[in-house]
């Protein structure tokens, strides 16, 4: 294959075997993908994302909701909301879709050992966050606490319902859920995720904060995260944009001076914090 | 971050050229038609030796002087290496970048007067055949194009394969008539498009074919202001041959300097002659007519000021114009951006995926689930405007804008961006809200 050849590919998608679609919520799916070889040069850091492509409908970037440490499948979870997401969940396991990447930076995994780690997720959000909390658990004396602070607008829109029960009962970890409506049978926190802060037993000094969510949201959640005393360079924010190419050549996901695909989608907060409360940037 | 919609198909618009007219097919079949058998470009690389010995004297770095008759003979040597000419024609009363087999498509005696929402072509007196300023097009039609396809694939019982996925043109483009300010919208483009972590093959190898004859100005259309920007009227780097044209009572010939071997080579085959005295001071005052420039853009701290005036009231009145129609962009020789389409064929077996220009002004580009991020004119226009002139500096080292005043000349509204920057400076800053 010539130099050309072999760059050209980052904008070919490779046919990936889907192996299972499982439903999360009434609109949301969680994908994975059978991959040849997720030891080399696909493999993915927590955080990441890939551009998957639907035959003939079109493409779209998913971050990776999967276990960084598993090297024969790539797991999604997508919610559809569209033409393109509508026919990603609705393919059936054994058809092939496209897949391109891993792209981007994830999250500062590497600098936030040692460390205590806070997840703060909103809705589909907690996705990307999903590996970071993998990483965690397998590397479990690396990590200090771990604290989940998870909030979705209803419980039947709760992801990783099962998983985030079995989190809670982790050593050294609290998993704190909340929920816009409750509704009847909701015994849990209800409101914004910002009000599960005065639950949250949390050490500020020594954690890495990293939030994905709305962007409301992320603006509310950094603005406590500082009230409690958390460092400006221990906090790490997931950005969305439209994004085309993933390569830094459609122009689409730009945020301020930065490309989200290739500067991001994980920025520090320092290098953003200009740019959170801008309108219609 | 975790799911993204589609956006829907952005309008498309008409200033590049037919992609039947101009898709590199098309242009290898007319090329194989007209000549026989003929030999390969050579090799494509910017700077590979010619093979030819180097009579010119590059040593002295004495520039030469050609005739319209030699300049023909350059054509014509170079439609016999295989590359295809691009360069000034008149079409549709402007000037346009298309194929040209001979001096005769040249536009002679043609010249354009521009002005904000204004473009007429003029004959004047003078034969000169480079005489006009600049057209709408821009050299990213042959570049970057307008359109081209990704991939094609086929589907058979739920798995696919990728056809076809070749993206190297079929014929070596020869780029006639390039300005300083579009031999710095190229370089900005590079810099964009292969100075990265990927690179885009699409741009790569029609960049990497090319042989750029740079033609230096002689006089600055209303709406130039490359002095301003610093890049030009002069042409520094970045050229095979440059020529410049000079019409006076000394006849009517062109001082040629090469920036390459590929350049000194193709000198020796037209038997050019060493240029006199006379010639270098008569292009030296063609520069400096070239740089009498109406329009000027202070670029002294522009992007720390256009980062500070996010909350300006100047956007508003901006915007209370801007009719969103997205000229500027697709005029622009640096603007980049591109969306994608995919597409089947009725049986749903094969699809393909094109990526085709995008703008910034369309509602769709900033589209996620939930709605658009820009949805005000006002958001649209900041955006291109602080992307041109500030936010590209951080990303890509150098101004986003090179001066060409394209986006002024073709603006319906006839929006300046020169004029608008001196109005929100004259403004002043406004603490950010």
């Amino acid at each position: 294959m010539t130099a050309a050849a072999a760059q050209f590919d980052a904008m070919v998608p490779s046919a990936c075997v889907l192996k299972q679609v499982t439903k999360e919520t009434p609109d949301t799916f969680t994908l994975a993908v059978a991959r040849e070889n997720g030891s080399g040069e696909n493999a993915f850091a927590p955080g990441q994302f890939s551009m998957l492509w639907v035959f003939g409908v079109g493409e779209l970037p998913i971050s990776i909701s999967g276990d960084p440490s598993k090297h024969d499948e790539l797991v999604y979870t997508v919610r559809s909301v569209g033409k393109a997401t509508h026919a990603l969940v609705s393919q059936k396991p054994g058809t092939e879709i496209g897949v391109r990447g891993p792209f981007g930076h994830g999250w500062p995994f590497q600098a936030a050992r040692g460390h205590d780690v806070i997840i703060v997720a909103g809705g589909i959000g907690l996705a990307p966050l999903r590996p970071m909390i993998y990483e965690v658990f397998q590397n479990r004396a690396e990590y200090g606490r771990l604290v989940i602070l998870y909030g979705a607008r209803s419980p039947r829109e709760l992801l990783y319902r099962k998983e985030l029960a079995a989190w809670a009962r982790q050593p050294e970890t609290q998993v704190l859920v909340t929920v816009d409506y409750g509704g009847i049978g909701w015994h849990g926190h209800v409101g914004v995720v910002t009000t599960l802060f005065k639950y949250a037993r949390l050490h500020p000094a020594r954690s890495v904060a990293m939030i994905c969510g709305p962007e409301i949201m992320m603006r509310f959640v950094t603005r406590q995260l500082q009230e409690h005393g958390l460092q400006e360079q221990n906090i790490y924010l997931s950005m969305e944009r439209n994004m085309k190419c993933a390569a830094g050549f459609c122009g689409h996901c730009q945020y301020g001076k930065h490309f989200i695909c290739k500067d991001g989608p994980v920025f520090p907060y320092a290098e953003i914090a200009q740019l959170l409360d801008k309108y219609e940037l | 971050m975790a799911t993204r919609a589609q956006t829907p198909r952005a309008p498309r618009k008409k200033r590049e050229p037919s992609p039947t007219r101009n898709s590199p097919r098309a242009a290898a079949e007319a090329t194989s038609k007209g000549n026989g058998s003929q030999p390969k470009p050579n090799s494509g690389k910017r700077n590979a030796k010619t093979a030819s010995a180097i009579e010119f004297d590059r040593a002295n770095h004495r520039p030469a002087l050609i005739t319209p008759e030699q300049l023909e003979k350059l054509i014509a040597t170079l439609i016999n290496d295989g590359f295809e000419v691009i360069g000034p024609t008149v079409r549709d009363e402007a000037i346009t970048y298309d194929p040209v087999k001979c001096v005769a498509d040249l536009p002679a005696g043609w010249t354009d007067e521009q002005e904000p929402a204004r473009y007429r072509l003029k004959k004047s007196d003078n034969p000169a055949l480079f005489g006009y300023s600049l057209g709408a097009q821009s050299w990213k039609t042959f570049l970057h194009p307008a359109e081209a396809r990704l991939f094609a694939a086929e589907k058979q019982n739920g798995a696919f394969h990728i056809l076809n996925n070749d993206p190297i043109p079929a014929v070596s483009r020869a780029l006639l008539g390039v300005r300083a300010c579009e031999l710095a919208a190229i370089r900005a483009q590079d810099r964009v498009l292969l100075g990265d972590k990927y690179r885009d093959p699409i741009y790569g190898s029609r960049r990497e074919s090319a042989l750029i004859i740079a033609v230096q100005c002689s006089h600055a259309a209303a709406t130039c202001f490359c002095v301003s920007i610093g890049s030009g009227p002069k042409v520094s780097d970045g050229f095979d041959l440059l020529l410049t044209e000079l019409v006076d009572a000394n006849g009517h010939r062109f001082v040629v300097e090469p920036g390459t071997d590929r350049g000194i080579g193709l000198l020796a085959r037209v038997d050019a002659k060493p240029a006199l005295e006379a010639d270098l001071a008569a292009v030296e005052s063609a520069l400096a007519s070239a740089a009498q420039q109406q329009r000027k853009l202070d670029t002294a701290g522009l992007k720390e000021f256009l980062y500070e005036n996010f909350e300006n009231p100047q956007w508003d009145k901006i915007s209370a114009r801007c009719l969103s129609c997205a000229n500027c962009t697709m005029s622009c020789p640096t603007c980049f951006c591109t969306t994608v389409d995919d597409a089947t064929d009725v049986t749903g077996t094969h699809a393909e995926r094109c990526r085709r220009w995008d703008s910034c002004f369309t509602q769709s580009f900033s589209y996620i689930h939930g709605g658009s991020i820009r949805t005000s004119a006002k958001a649209r226009y900041r955006q291109w405007m602080t992307h041109k002139l500030a936010a590209w500096t951080d990303q890509f080292g150098s101004l986003g804008c090179v001066g060409c005043g394209r986006c002024i000349t073709w603006c319906p509204a006839a929006i300046d961006i020169t004029e608008e920057v001196r109005a929100m400076r004259e403004g002043g800053v406004r603490a950010d809200a």
